[in-house]
């Protein structure tokens, strides 16, 4: 009886340790990658380059609240410093977990707000290569999730996972490297409805950002201050950098309020 | 012509003394094949990004003509501008300080060199749970695309009707707003002490209909209104109450002030004016099926004619607009709405109108339709804007393509198309204006 016991616990024992689940690596991933500290302000530079090697510069300012745990309510706040068509103009975006975000615009020469009828998440943020689902997240449930294998990529160990949307969009999977230690995507691909890679994103340097956390202690918060999304078939590509990137900052709750929308706090414009 | 050129070249001398002696940064583009953050914003801040504020704005060349003789007007050209616009902003912790002027020549007009104010201004917080703005500034609100109910804040119908840049769809105003927050509701509070008109069509660019002479005119009858210009007695106060209300905004609106229109004619002096209005309304916007929905509401007072007897004064009027937009595909967007405009005092006003006048519809039913499509990564933009009178039997049709070459030049092209059965209606007045225009932007 004894013997059998301890074959049982053997058995029992590993399983818990050593198998986690696509669901679970994914999660890690968007709490990491998306919800990192209680709020976030960055300043951001977007390089779009087509394909005869033209540019176009982005400049902003985003601050980034959530509302609720990890998958939760999300608040964004963006302030445009460039280009010209887009100066001074704020974005204020609600994101909630079960239906489409609501999104605000603030046109200052007109001194208007407009409400953004968008409910497609797959468009462009600003003309870039990225989506807004690229930047505010995607619903974990949105996707079948599957763990492929477990490589290394260049030196970091990866969980490699493949997510099917549950409902047709522009690609039909996604395969996805990420870092076994913080969770972070290290490179995606995307592919079409031919089955070929379109889409390229790479994490193309991650910091050790220091913040202080709940109970005051100096934590770290690994962040990809450089990323890319290039287009393979259009040849178009989006360079991100985060050039100052903060957490924890005790952004107020009605900084993402039309008040401020109308009215871009010191946070925002600084 | 010669005048139009010698003005152009002093404001392009002016805006090219101000950029010169930074120009080596800006030719200093290399191509390096590492992305450098830093360097790259270097490069989009060459111009003054050395100044202790913001300098900003756009030198600007647009221009624009009638497709067909206007026998009410002598000119064919409708637009004709060299505009260059500056833009000042400094923020300090406690105060924000913001004048953007324009400077521009208008080879329509030919009145030489102008200069524009659109904003001076100065906003603070005094307490936390209230802003000032004072001065003057560009003010908005309602629900509306194109068609404003409760917003009674200056628009420059010319402007808007010959092609110039959105922006100056507003005109702006001098006053002191005051919004107070952290409130179950939200309040702002908007006093000007002396009366804005909205920019109007007069008749010295565009032709109108004009009911004293029972037809269209233009040049040959330019509006000149009793000026309602007395500092604090001919004051407007505008007031907003809102909150948002799971997903929805909810607005409350008062005004009270004038006609924006000189819609009033005083025969004794044989001149137009604008009548005393208050106005009282409502708006609601939120997310609604798979867009956004939006209904607005409001009572016009005629205060001058409450009883809707005087022929010439403004009826009372209850003004409905309900609309909804929806993005139908990728980047591609569809809005619609219905608008009204009915009488309050319909009886008193037929029985009242002199013989031989045109009487006008009780109600006037307007549709609009908006559809915009971004293309080439969102640098090309078509939009068509249409409005529809199916009362009055009018249109206006404004199609526009607009194309960012890069982050610097931007150039647009669109026409204003007016269309309809009579004279009189709020459409048909303009249909020999018809007009298209073109326009090539430089921003800094």
């Amino acid at each position: 009886m004894k013997r059998y016991l301890i074959i049982m616990l053997l058995v029992l024992m590993p399983i818990p340790t050593l198998a986690i689940t696509a669901e679970e690596v994914v999660k890690n991933y968007y709490a990491a990658f998306y919800y990192a500290g209680s709020d976030l302000k960055a300043h951001v530079i977007m390089k779009l380059v087509n394909k005869e090697g033209k540019e176009r510069i982005r400049e902003l300012t985003m601050l980034r609240k959530n509302f609720g745990g990890e998958g939760g309510e999300q608040k964004y706040f963006i302030y445009f410093f460039q280009p010209a068509d887009v100066r001074n103009m704020t974005f204020m975006v609600y994101k909630y977990p079960a239906r489409n975000s609501d999104r605000w615009l603030y046109i200052p020469a007109l001194d208007m707000i407009r409400q953004i009828a968008a409910t497609d998440a797959r468009s462009s943020f600003v003309g870039s290569d990225f989506t807004y689902e690229d930047v505010s997240g995607r619903n974990l449930t949105a996707d079948t999730h599957r763990l492929l294998r477990e490589e290394k990529l260049g030196d970091r160990d990866c969980y490699v996972i493949e997510s099917v949307p549950n409902e047709p969009i522009d690609y039909i999977r996604r395969i996805s490297w990420i870092d076994k230690n913080n969770y972070l995507p290290l490179k995606e691909e995307y592919y079409d409805v031919q089955n070929e890679v379109y889409r390229l994103f790479t994490a193309d340097k991650i910091e050790e950002v220091l913040v202080t956390g709940k109970g005051q202690e100096q934590i770290k918060i690994p962040t990809i201050t450089r990323r890319t999304m290039k287009n393979l078939k259009s040849g178009h590509r989006t360079e991100v950098a985060f050039i100052t990137v903060d957490y924890n900052l005790g952004l107020k709750d009605d900084i993402f309020t039309e008040r401020y929308l109308r009215n871009p706090p010191n946070e925002a414009i600084k | 012509m010669k005048k139009f050129f010698s003005y152009g070249l002093v404001i392009l001398g002016i805006f090219l003394l101000a950029i010169s002696g930074k120009t080596d940064i800006a030719s200093a583009q290399g191509d390096e094949r590492e992305f450098s953050p830093e360097k790259t914003l270097e490069k989009v801040k060459f111009y003054f990004g050395g100044l202790p504020f913001e300098l900003h704005g756009f030198f600007e060349g647009r221009g624009g003509a009638r497709t067909e003789q206007d026998p009410h007007e002598s000119k064919t050209v409708t637009l004709g501008e060299t505009r260059l616009q500056i833009h000042f902003f400094k923020s300090f912790d406690w105060v924000k300080f913001r004048m953007k002027m324009d400077f521009f020549y208008d080879g329509v007009e030919e009145s030489g060199l102008k200069v524009d104010f659109r904003e001076v201004y100065i906003a603070f917080s005094p307490f936390g749970f209230m802003e000032i703005k004072l001065g003057r500034q560009i003010l908005t609100w309602g629900t509306g695309d194109n068609i404003f109910i409760n917003d009674l804040f200056p628009k420059d119908f010319t402007s808007f009707f010959i092609g110039r840049e959105d922006e100056y769809m507003k005109a702006p105003s001098d006053g002191l707003k005051l919004s107070f927050y952290s409130l179950p509701v939200n309040i702002n509070i908007i006093y000007i002490p002396k009366f804005n008109s909205d920019r109007f069509i007069d008749g010295k660019r565009l032709s109108y209909f004009n009911p004293q002479l029972g037809k269209l005119a233009g040049e040959d009858a330019v509006i000149h209104p009793s000026r309602q210009d007395e500092w604090f007695n001919d004051s407007e106060f505008a007031y907003r109450l809102y909150r948002e209300l799971r997903g929805y905004n909810l607005c409350l609106y008062g005004y009270h002030g004038f006609w924006k229109n000189p819609v009033g004619f005083d025969y004794h002096k044989a001149k137009a004016f604008f009548p005393r209005l208050n106005v009282y309304g409502v708006s609601a916007r939120g997310g609604v099926l798979y867009g956004i929905g939006n209904v607005e509401m409001a009572y016009y007072e005629s205060k001058d004619d409450l009883g809707g007897r005087d022929p010439f004064l403004p009826n009372s009027q209850f003004r409905f607009l309900l609309g909804y937009e929806q993005e139908v595909a990728k980047d591609f967007t569809v809005g619609s709405q219905y608008y009204l405009e009915q009488m309050m005092d319909y009886n008193a006003y037929r029985q009242n109108l002199p013989q031989g006048n045109q009487s006008v519809d009780r109600c006037r039913h307007t549709f609009t339709l908006r559809l915009t499509k971004l293309l080439m990564y969102q640098n090309l933009k078509l939009s068509l804007f249409t409005m529809y009178s199916p009362s009055d039997q009018d249109a206006w049709v404004r199609p526009n393509i607009h194309y960012k070459i890069n982050d610097q030049w931007s150039t647009e092209t669109g026409a204003n198309i007016f269309v309809g059965k009579k004279d009189y209606t709020f459409l048909g007045q303009f249909k020999k204006n018809t007009n298209i225009y073109v326009a090539l932007r430089w921003s800094f």
